[in-house]
């Protein structure tokens, strides 16, 4: 008589970017531990190599379809880097605002098209309903609203790119070519809707607070470290800064780190079931160096917003805490993401009216001074880092991403197992669909860039299977 | 020069004997696709993309040489030489490592716009993946051998227009590929100028200036009709550099 059980949830309509779900059972049929496989290959460092510097901006940008803005950002960081050059003043701005129009795009596309699905319509609704397109039927208005607000922040990237997709702007040195005026005023005049959106969105989710308080505990409340980049003077940041690592009860063990240290203080464990690499802090060791990214921990590590809107969000998102002095709950990486879009829609604006953002020196023309460089920017899912080594004439002899659902991996396995034990029906091993919903809603929290995660406009393509100790399939549902 | 009478496609022509079939269609606006030739260039018909049919004859000619005779049934567009030059262009894309997304000369470059014009929207051939050489050394250019498509427009203007000829074909078949010097490193050649040439008529992204980044290489080309204008007729015409 086989006593332990293993579940696997896997999807099947896609090729790329797959993932799937383990759930291991003990002796008692309880929960013992859940793993969340990545089997994204991480082929883009290996092939990288021998090509030039100045080109992998327009390379790394096409690892994600969904935050290339962040790649190119980061990338062209690198290779400021490496050429040893500051940029100038308007390219520091022009960078900063297609990160914040990254950060508005990606998180209108987590929150409106992927998650508003679950939660407007319940996790339990006909999943052929619960998707974009019921969301549309459920509420026009809304799902309107936000199909023009990821245009929005699409827009800024694509009049900044000169109107193509994937246009490599950010370059080693600055920015390829300066804004004009008459784009400016475009984009300015999509301001007072996009306010007026997020606000909705963030209304709308409290109400979700309160209609899935019963829920909220199981989705991933764990005490973690939290990681991310502030302002050197403490501020939420999105482009520079120091990283500020800050513990599950509020404390900061680490400020002012210097980014370019980052693997100084972090390593990268590795397992055999997972092609994504698991980032910890050092200091802790593996996996207790556990650590969070993203706009739960941006949010939480901050001392202030430094826009009045969103600082205002904020200390009602501080507030959730209670005595712990952290939100640890990863529900409220849905929160934490509306709070940075109404920091964005209000920073663009800033940035918009300042008028160095039309400067026309924008590019700081130098050749390889450093055979190693490092850019740090923070994605809409995470802080990212890039690492080049590269030769004398600029060819790259290592590259090495982290990017951030890899440094969320340890925490969406955790998320998942938490889930799992909750929802899990009985003792029977049994899968029942309330339990695979809950476990996709709770990934989605994390919004992982994995193109399975963003697959279908709603649902993620699952397979599950429960597998007992000796392996034996007792139980398999598909979708 | 004598005049000939012939036919291209169904019309009549008439052109001085001395014509390739490639100069009159340019100039009668009949699009031939090419690839290897380049005006002010010595003609190599070497890619085969211009090839045409000649009635009577079971052999196909590249159009940047053969010349018309009087009487000649020339087809430049039938379905034969269509599935040849789409082949070819497969070919050519199979062999080298073509990632126009990531390029530096997305958007403007010969062999790009010669898929879409053969459309090409598929290679049924398996890709090669060959693992070839970039060459970064030289301060100002880049060869990055995985785009070259063996034109031979680089070794020609180097040895015709320039006359420094730093470049040579070196190898064998499929192993062929553009070495500079007898094969030195690009940045330690004696013989090269710096004059940017090569990398101005070089048709796809394989020849490029440093710190380019992706689509931002232009190929200005307008300087070779005004050198080889200059040299054979002396006539130095500023508008023969503007007109490209
Ligand atoms: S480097 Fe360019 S010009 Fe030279 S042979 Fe190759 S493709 Fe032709
Ligand atoms: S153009 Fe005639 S053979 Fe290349």
């Amino acid at each position: 008589m086989t006593m332990s059980t293993t579940i696997t949830i896997a999807p099947v309509t896609r090729i790329e970017g797959h993932a799937k779900i383990t759930i291991q059972l003990d002796e008692h049929g309880d929960v013992a531990d859940a793993r969340f496989h990545v089997n994204e290959f991480r082929g883009f460092e290996k092939f990288t190599e021998g090509r030039l510097l100045w080109e992998m901006p327009g390379i790394t940008s096409r690892i994600c379809g969904i935050c290339p803005a962040s790649h190119l950002v980061t990338s062209a960081k690198a290779g400021d880097d490496i050429l040893a050059v500051e940029i100038p003043e308007t390219a520091e701005k022009l960078r900063r605002l297609l990160t914040l129009a990254q950060w508005l795009q990606s998180h209108a596309l987590s929150f409106f098209h992927l998650s508003s699905p679950d939660l407007l319509l319940g996790f339990d609704a006909d999943p052929a309903q619960r998707n974009v397109f019921g969301l549309i039927a459920h509420d026009k208005e809304f799902a309107r609203r936000g199909i023009r607000l990821r245009k929005f922040g699409q827009e800024i990237i694509e009049m900044l790119g000169g109107r193509r997709i994937h246009t490599p702007w950010t370059v080693p040195g600055g920015v390829r070519e300066p804004l004009d005026p008459a784009r400016r005023d475009a984009m300015l005049a999509w301001i007072p809707e996009a306010r007026e959106t997020v606000g909705i969105a963030l209304a709308t989710l409290q109400k979700m607070h309160g209609k899935y308080a019963k829920d909220i505990p199981e989705y991933g409340n764990f005490r973690s470290l939290l990681v991310g980049l502030v302002s050197k003077d403490g501020g939420l940041e999105y482009y520079d800064g120091f990283l500020r690592i800050m513990d599950g009860n509020g404390n900061t063990i680490a400020d002012k780190l210097d980014p370019k240290k980052y693997f100084e203080y972090f390593g990268e464990a590795a397992e055999s079931w997972s092609y994504l690499k698991f980032p910890y802090y050092k200091p802790f060791g593996y996996p207790d160096g556990m650590y969070r990214v993203g706009p739960l921990a941006r949010v939480n590590i901050c001392d202030f917003i430094e826009t009045p809107l969103a600082e205002a969000e904020r200390k009602v998102f501080k507030a959730l805490s209670g005595k712990a002095g952290v939100v640890n709950n990863s529900f409220y990486y849905h929160y934490a993401r509306l709070i940075e879009m109404l920091f964005a829609v209000e920073k663009i604006e800033q940035l918009l009216k300042d008028p160095a953002i039309l400067g026309s020196t924008i590019r700081s023309d130098a050749s390889i001074n450093r055979a190693e460089g490092i850019g740090c920017s923070e994605a809409p899912r995470g802080v990212l880092f890039h690492h080049y080594h590269v030769n004398k004439d600029g060819v790259i002899q290592k590259a090495n991403l982290v990017i951030a659902t890899a440094q969320n991996n340890i925490a969406m396995n955790r998320t998942v197992r938490q889930l799992a034990s909750h929802f899990l029906d009985g003792r029977n091993g049994k899968i029942t669909e309330g339990m695979l919903n809950r476990v996709e809603a709770g990934i989605r929290c994390y919004d992982p860039c994995l193109s399975c995660s963003t697959h279908a406009l709603g649902q993620m393509p699952l397979h599950v299977r429960v597998l007992d100790a000796d392996n034996h399939v007792v139980d398999e549902m598909m979708r | 020069m004598a005049i000939i009478t012939f036919s291209i496609d169904g019309e009549h022509y008439s052109a001085r004997e001395d014509q390739t079939i490639l100069e009159i269609a340019r100039e009668h606006k009949i699009p031939i696709p090419t690839l290897c030739h380049l005006d002010g260039l010595s003609t190599v018909g070497a890619c085969r993309l211009c090839l045409v049919e000649i009635e009577g004859s079971a052999k196909l000619q590249p159009a940047c040489t053969a010349k018309p005779v009087e009487g000649m049934v020339i087809r430049t567009n039938t379905d034969r030489l269509k599935k040849y030059r789409r082949t070819i262009v497969e070919l050519l894309a199979s062999e080298g490592n073509h990632q126009c997304a990531v390029c530096v000369v997305n958007g403007h470059c010969e062999l790009q716009n010669l898929a879409y014009e053969v459309g090409l929207d598929h290679v049924r051939v398996p890709y090669l993946f060959p693992s070839k050489r970039l060459d970064a050394t030289h301060k100002d250019f880049v060869i990055d051998r995985n785009r070259c498509v063996l034109c031979t427009r680089c070794v020609r203007v180097c040895h015709e227009v320039e006359g420094a000829h730093v470049w040579d074909i070196g190898g064998r078949g499929i192993n062929c590929e553009i070495i500079g010097d007898m094969n030195q490193p690009w940045g330690e050649s004696e013989s090269c100028t710096s004059c940017g040439k090569c990398v101005r008529v070089c048709p796809t992204g394989a020849l490029f200036e440093k710190g380019a980044t992706v689509g931002e290489m232009h190929k200005e080309r307008g300087f070779l009709k005004y050198i080889v204008t200059a040299r054979n007729k002396q006539q130095w015409i500023a508008t023969a550099h503007e007109e490209e």
